[in-house]
């Protein structure tokens, strides 16, 4: 029971690592980094609060954290595949801007710039069986965790059984083979980055969701911890899904150690050490998408 | 069988590398004066007037004394913080991690002080800017050992190092912290740096300081370092291609945690404005992002310590604008334009040079 | 009479102020081979690039069937029916070949699902058509050059293409895969294709080629029936003057051992052996030279003996010095080539770009490049541009570097020029040992010869010379022993008199007719 209890935690924390991550690996795989993950799911947040606040409907939130997510990622790719800009610094620039702007929002609109108010948070859903079972009937029962496991199966079949994932992983490797065949390496690549900024969109929304409310600087690193789930994940759909589960059971344990005699603050490391160590221990078997950080020039020789 | 003439020799590429360099200059004002239209639109969207907004912000940072040590006050910080990250941007490392740097660079030069207080200041001062430029490299080491040892990529990591360090300061804070407070207790008489406004009445109290000089020695110093050392030719050229280092015989990692270090006791450096400077005190939250805005003001300055002090100064004069505004506009406009200097930039360098490789 | 297939009119295009392609006209006849010759940089791939729809030409117009067409992307080009086959492959590795050649048109079901089998019988029937030899589901990285220059073509002719434009196809190929390539491209050329052939080497035309057009210096120079033209012109109308003939070698005393290396195996990124238990002797005063194709470990040699790459096993020794010994037996490469610099060897890196220059460096401080520790370059730990810059001038003047202004940057720089700036700093070291990889690559003719005056020279002087090489010619004019590397061993070995290229590009494949070493 207190594993089941546990897992059940574990999994509604990995929801949002999930979501970014899943994004993050399509979105590599087709050869463009993308640190913005972390702007893109506090833009996400913000939208789902505004949408909720201003509706009282938490679903038309979740359509505008969507939307604003898809939007942020459409400045990204702007940036990054049309202009040709570097990639990790367009995230950082994403990132501090929607520090910026999402303080400046919230002062106008609710007059404070570290929180707003109270929203609606999206209601549960009572599925026949799955919602009866012990300790993990409430997680199951939550929309947006089904939503994200059938997601990250969907990614899955995705990038590894379509014709679009088949042209995204060209793009990760080798985009001059796919651009002497007349291929738009553009379209792919921002269509890839548009997708994760809907799916770190919907986790912003979650997080929002979760916390009915908006708090400045509330994705707290996760997008980065997402990145390295990927990282560990080999780049894979399931692969990130499943290294982000690890880091959910990390931070479930953090929390669950509060109040005890290790120091909170201590425990507040917790997640980014577990990501550094990742990051150390895994990196010398996993291979990033060859062309990956390097935009795609037609004009440039082979 | 056809046959023409013999042409001409084909024209060799002549390089014309001022033709390169004006229009690289260029850049940097290109990208402040689009971030600065862009950001009129927010102010016109809240129903103010972005002709007035700005022209206050220069008057006020610029135009006044007082303002103008302000802007000095805030623009050292970022001068430390842009070297450090275009000393990592110069060996090909991204060096994020510049707040949490600057953050353990000020506690400990806060801790030396107040642990040597009674120290005379020719010893004090050096010890205390030594504990800084320490704990500060030491953060930035790590990520690059990392980063040489394991090849795990520094942009998480020195991230995840910032939100190690705040953590670290806040559990550290229960036991150097006056009670009930988030600041550390005075440092002694000997730590202080002086106010400039001694040497230069027309500051009137603003709080720019000694700091400010050390900010621009260290900006000669990085300057030499880069262009006028051996190491510094190894830093660079591990950066711009590492492979042919390698064939020189650098050792790329080595010479990545090396950078890395100096990055970081760079920006442990930064710490000391406040600390020894300013408040005479250690305080958390003190550094107002100053790490993040050295991206910034590195991308503004092309990774160049002339360009990245001139940044610095616009940055700082962004900054005081900002609070000046703040009841008409909401300061956060100036991390907005932070952000769009970032994005701008970037795009405006990737397009300037393409045009410069197209010119005859 | 027949519309030309495909024509070229007064085609114009700039790099900067490079002028790649001036005013040039072709004309393909329909079912043609036809040539297109010229040296390194003589715009021919540039031209090629434009027909393709890679490059937009500044001025000028295309014409298929007689019909002006606007090749704007590589999709206009194919739609016309135009198909290419690149020097440097458009193929992606870890993906299978019949993914390679399904590539644009993939065969897929409702909402999108690749059609694997489909592709898959796809690709057989094509290679069944046109004579190829190809596994549909091998993967493109565990293929040999060859195989993957067949998924090339079929890729090309997948996608429809009747006019085929081939870029230095046999650059990569041992002899015996050549001729299987001429038999494709005959085979293909009787089914109705047009082929443009960009070559610079002259056997290929004779072989193949019905009409020949030379390009030099950005024009077109001559053009004509190759049955009229005999190989001296075409070489002439290429070059624009008479290479002057290399001084014949001077026999010399054999020297001591500069370069010793026993048994050495080293492994390649894959883990792989990719040279298996190589020993070689270097003397003063020779040139050893080893031919080799691409894939059979002289890369992964010159990186050992360089420093680059440790052994996995064996010893080598420069000038009588241990390599990879004390500290730098482990740790980063960057030690392990210091050393083998301290202890006397130069080195010409076979990557110019990749490992021989900084790009973004000056040509002043190119050429101090593994020599910073020169203490006449300044006081202490500091670098004095001066001294660079004096250094500089004298090594640019001898060694023909255009523009011979230090402070440029070598990313401006030609190839050839680029080459040269290498060989100014490696070769001006009087240093021992020389190990020269590919030196003269992609380097114009007047390049090519300065270098190997140089290399002589060196060798006249006394030092030991290591030749790697893929041109045959290049090995044969300056070797004193010739070596030939087959999969990461030497198995033959010979001199200059004793052989020919016929014989050596046997060996290269692995079948050797004669003592084997």
């Amino acid at each position: 029971m207190e594993t089941l209890l546990f897992l059940a935690a574990a999994v509604r924390i990995s929801v949002p690592y999930a979501l970014a991550a899943l994004g993050a690996s399509i979105n590599e795989r087709g050869g463009v980094i993308n640190i913005a993950l972390e702007g893109m799911m506090l833009h996400g947040a913000l939208a789902y609060t505004l949408g909720a606040f201003w509706t009282g409907s938490a679903w038309i939130g979740v359509g505008a954290a969507v939307l604003a997510g898809v939007l942020t990622g459409a400045l990204h790719a702007l940036v990054t595949v049309r202009l040709r800009a570097d990639q990790i610094t367009s995230g950082l620039g994403i990132n501090l801007l929607a520090v910026g702007l999402t303080k400046f929002v919230l002062k106008a609109v609710f007059d404070s710039s570290s929180n707003s108010s109270r929203v609606a948070g999206l209601p549960e859903w009572h599925l026949p069986l799955l919602s009866r079972l012990p300790a993990l009937g409430p997680v199951l029962s939550t929309p947006l965790v089904l939503i994200t496991a059938a997601l990250v199966v969907g990614g899955q079949w995705l990038v590894f059984r379509s014709v679009f994932g088949l042209r995204l992983r060209v793009m990760g490797e080798r985009p001059e083979a796919a651009a002497a065949l007349g291929l738009s390496v553009e379209r792919v690549r921002s269509a890839g980055v548009l997708i994760s900024g809907a799916l770190a969109g919907l986790a912003g929304a979650w997080l929002a969701s979760e916390q009915h409310s908006f708090t400045d600087g509330m994705t707290g690193g996760r997008g980065y911890i997402a990145l390295a789930a990927m990282i560990v994940g080999k780049w894979s759909p399931l692969g990130a899904a499943a290294a982000c589960l690890l880091f959910g059971g990390a931070e479930a344990l953090q929390i669950s150690l509060q109040g005890s005699a290790f120091p909170s603050e201590l425990l507040q490391m917790m997640p980014y050490l577990v990501t550094m160590l990742a990051l150390a221990g895994f990196i010398g078997r996993a291979v990033a998408p060859r062309a990956i950080g390097i935009p795609s020039d037609p004009e440039k020789d082979a | 069988m056809s046959e023409q003439a013999p042409p001409a020799a084909a024209a060799a590429a002549r390089p014309r590398p001022w033709r390169g360099a004006l229009l690289a200059g260029a850049g940097p004002f290109l990208s402040v004066a689009l971030a600065l239209a862009v950001g009129a639109l927010f102010i016109l969207a809240i129903g103010e007037r972005p002709g007035e907004i700005y022209a206050l912000m220069l008057r006020e940072s610029l135009g006044t004394g007082y303002g103008l040590g302000q802007t000095l006050f805030r623009a050292t910080p970022l001068i430390f913080t842009g070297l450090a990250v275009a000393l990592g941007f110069r060996a090909g490392l991204f060096n994020i991690g510049a707040e949490g740097q600057i953050t353990l660079g000020a506690l400990a030069a806060a801790l030396t002080g107040v642990a040597l207080a009674a120290w005379p200041w020719p010893l004090l001062l050096p010890a205390c800017l030594l504990a800084a430029a320490l704990a500060g490299g030491l953060w930035g080491a790590l990520p690059g050992a990392l980063k040489a040892r394991f090849g795990a990529h520094e942009v998480i990591n020195t991230i995840m190092l910032n939100f190690i360090a705040f953590a670290l300061v806040s559990w550290l804070g229960h036991f150097v912290f006056q009670p009930a407070t988030v600041r550390t207790a005075a440092i002694g008489p000997g730590a202080e740096l002086p106010r400039l406004e001694r040497l230069w009445g027309a500051l009137h109290g603003a709080p720019a300081n000694a700091a400010l000089p050390l900010a621009l020695i260290g900006a000669a110093a990085t300057f030499v370092l880069l262009f006028r050392t051996r190491r510094g030719y190894a830093l660079r050229a591990v950066g711009l291609n590492a492979p042919a280092a390698e064939y020189g015989g650098i050792a790329i990692g080595a010479t990545q945690t090396l950078a890395m270090a100096l990055s970081g006791a760079m920006a442990g450096l930064g710490g000391v404005n406040f600390v020894l400077g300013y408040k005479h005190f250690f305080e958390q939250g003190f550094s107002g992002g100053a790490g993040f805005i050295g991206i910034a003001v590195a991308l503004l300055g092309r990774n160049h310590p002339v360009g990245v002090t001139v940044a610095a100064l616009f940055f700082g004069a962004l900054a005081y604008g900002g609070l000046v505004i703040n009841a008409r506009v909401p300061k956060e406009l100036v991390e907005i334009l932070q952000a769009l200097v970032i994005l701008i930039a970037i795009c405006v360098q990737g397009a300037l040079e393409r045009m410069a490789r197209r010119l005859p | 009479m027949l519309a030309p297939a495909v024509s070229l009119e007064g085609i114009t295009r700039r790099f900067g102020a490079l002028v790649a392609n001036q005013d040039v006209s072709l004309e393909l006849e329909p079912g043609e081979i036809h040539a297109l010759v010229g040296e390194n940089g003589a715009g021919k791939t540039t031209l090629m690039r434009v027909l393709y729809g890679l490059l937009q030409p500044d001025a000028g117009h295309i014409a298929i069937d007689g019909r002006r067409v606007r090749i704007r992307r590589p999709a206009d080009a194919m739609r016309l029916g135009l198909g290419m086959v690149h020097q440097h492959f458009m193929l992606v590795g870890p993906l299978t070949v019949a993914e390679n050649i399904a590539l644009g048109r993939e065969p897929h079901g409702r909402l999108g699902s690749y059609g694997r089998a489909a592709a898959e019988r796809e690709a057989a029937a094509l290679a069944e058509r046109f004579h190829l030899r190809v596994d549909p589901r091998a993967r493109i990285a565990d293929l040999p050059v060859g195989a993957q220059q067949r998924v090339e073509i079929l890729k090309a002719v997948g996608h429809g293409a009747w006019v085929l434009i081939l870029d230095e196809p046999t650059a990569v190929l041992t002899p015996q895969e050549v001729d299987e390539l001429f038999e494709v491209l005959r085979t293909l050329r009787d089914q109705g294709t047009t082929i443009v052939l960009i070559t610079h080497k002259l056997a290929e035309v004779r072989a193949l080629a019905r009409r020949v057009t030379v390009m030099r210096g950005g024009r077109v120079v001559g053009s004509g029936d190759v049955a009229e033209l005999p190989v001296e012109r075409i070489a002439e109308l290429m070059v624009g003057h008479a290479i002057p003939p290399l001084a014949a070698r001077r026999a010399l005393p054999a020297g001591e051992t500069r370069l010793d290396v026993r048994g050495l195996t080293v492994r390649d990124d894959r883990g792989l052996d990719a040279v298996r238990q190589v020993s070689l002797t270097v003397r003063a005063g020779e040139i050893v030279g080893i031919a080799g194709v691409t894939g059979t470990g002289q890369d992964e040699l010159v990186e050992c003996i360089a420093g680059l790459r440790p052994p996995a096993a064996g010893e080598l020794w420069i000038a009588g010095q241990r390599g990879f010994s004390g500290r730098a037996a482990r740790g980063p490469a960057g030690r392990a080539a210091r050393q083998h610099r301290a202890a006397g060897l130069a080195h010409i890196p076979s990557d110019r770009l990749h490992r021989g220059l900084v790009p973004e460096m000056s040509l002043a401080e190119n050429l101090v490049l593994g020599l910073t520790r020169d203490p006449a370059l300044g006081r202490g730990p500091l670098l004095s541009p001066r001294a660079l810059a004096a250094r500089a001038r004298p090594l640019l003047a001898g060694y023909d570097v255009r523009p011979p202004e230090p402070g440029a940057r070598a990313r401006q720089l030609s190839g050839g020029n680029q080459q040269k700036l290498i060989a100014a700093r490696e070769l001006s070291r009087a240093a021992p040992v020389v190990l020269a990889a590919h030196p003269t690559r992609g380097v114009d003719l007047g390049a090519v010869s300065l270098i190997h005056r140089r290399l002589l020279a060196e060798r006249d002087a006394g030092r030991a010379l290591l030749l790697m090489s893929s041109e045959l010619s290049e090995i044969l004019t300056l070797s004193d022993r010739v070596l030939v590397m087959f999969e990461g061993r030497i198995v033959h070995e010979t001199t200059p008199d004793a052989t020919d290229e016929r014989t050596l590009g046997l060996a290269m494949t692995g079948r050797s007719r004669g003592a084997g070493a």
